[in-house]
């Protein structure tokens, strides 16, 4: 076991080196840059807003919790339908029980999460010398919220379904995507409804 | 049986970890909404734009160290212990070398998407804030997630259960205290 380099690999499995930095390197940064190329589309809109965001302290607030709660909510539903592919008993219906629960869940996460950030938000916001009101703000964050798990719910199962009919693991390739995709759209969905509440 | 969770089951199992994020994720947010960032973002172009890709990138780097730590131990590939082992080592400096590449990278698309957009922005400046804020960020992250995998391993946890919560964590939270850190240093320099 505390033999260097490659004298503990077993001899049956004569894989490329998983541990050479050039190729961790070479694997991952590649992936990184598509992935903050990406991000930059939330960055535009964040920008965009960028004088509201100034002055209404509880929307800035709100921001990273909406990037990071798409994303966790899309990688549960999405890990629990490609465990379900892994097992055989994936089926896209409405009848299937663990499509419902899953939508359920998300859901009831979504109005959980973002009923308590929308009162979080407000109170950190008006510490920090902002003027929008609780209800304004409740509204931004519950709203932007349910429509939020409505596309979770949407992408992962297109996505889950897409990578089964393509023949790609999902664990590889969905999970990332998914995760990504709904970060962005977490930040689209917070300002459009801020364009149209604020 | 995976088939027969209900919507309840599903709830009672994410919630922790969905909590866990929320409050990450409002400490950042917290951060980000102070005065002191607040004049920030007014007086730099591009910070904005640049902070989901820096907060999702923290997360791909060192989401991916720990996951590569965790499998490493259970294959009993590296040992759950700080020593210079060749494994150990390799995927440190390789998740340093991701992190600041991709933070300079990072800066760069940024400042040429600013030029597209119309506005303009200081190159040397976003540089810098990235350099300062990645180099922070990979010190803490590489020192906090090695120490709670090898301490959690010995004690019996499965690190694959700890990783995704540690990162996201850390990640956003010191993730946007750090780009803070990388303005008023830069600001001091240049």
């Amino acid at each position: 076991m505390s033999a260097p380099g490659d004298a503990s690999q077993s001899p049956d499995r004569p894989l490329p080196d998983e541990w050479s930095i050039p190729r961790i390197v070479r694997t991952m940064v590649p992936l990184l840059a598509v992935l903050s190329v990406l991000q930059l589309v939330s960055g535009t809109v964040l920008q965009t807003y960028e004088a509201t965001l100034v002055r209404y302290p509880a929307l800035l607030v709100l921001v990273p919790v909406q990037i990071g709660t798409a994303g966790n909510l899309a990688s549960i539903t999405c890990s629990r339908l490609t465990t379900q592919l892994h097992l055989g008993t994936y089926e896209l219906s409405l009848a299937n029980p663990e499509l419902r629960a899953n939508a359920g869940a998300v859901f009831a996460l979504a109005g959980t999460v973002f009923g308590v950030v929308g009162v979080a938000a407000w109170a950190i916001g008006l510490a920090l010398g902002g003027a929008l009101g609780l209800g304004r703000v409740l509204l931004v964050s519950l709203s932007s919220g349910m429509l939020l798990a409505g596309l979770v719910v949407v992408t992962s199962v297109a996505a889950v379904e897409a990578s089964y009919r393509v023949g790609l693991n999902p664990d590889d390739t969905t999970i990332p995507v998914v995760t990504n995709v709904c970060d962005i759209a977490g930040v689209l969905i917070l300002f459009a409804v801020v364009t149209l509440v604020v | 049986m995976p088939g027969h969770a209900t919507a309840r089951d599903v709830y009672r199992q994410a919630l922790p970890v969905i909590l866990v994020s929320l409050v990450a994720g409002l400490f950042a947010g917290t951060i980000l909404g102070t005065e002191t960032m607040r004049s920030f973002i007014a007086d730099v172009p591009g910070l904005l734009l640049l902070l989901p890709a820096f907060l999702a990138t923290r997360g791909g780097v060192y989401g991916s160290l720990g996951a590569r730590l965790s499998t490493g131990l259970h294959q009993g590939l590296i040992e759950p212990r700080f020593q210079l082992d060749r494994r150990l080592t390799n995927a440190i400096v390789a998740s340093f070398i991701n992190g600041m590449s991709v933070s300079v990278f990072i800066a760069v698309v940024t400042y040429l998407w600013l030029g597209l957009l119309g506005s303009d922005g200081s190159l040397l400046e976003l540089v810098g804030i990235m350099v300062v804020a990645g180099f922070l960020s990979a010190v803490l992250m590489i020192s906090v997630l090695i120490t709670v995998i090898f301490v959690g391993y010995r004690r019996g946890l499965d690190p694959d259960n700890v990783i995704g919560p540690v990162v996201t964590t850390l990640g956003d939270v010191f993730g946007v205290f750090f780009l803070l850190v990388g303005v008023v240093v830069v600001g001091g320099v240049v």
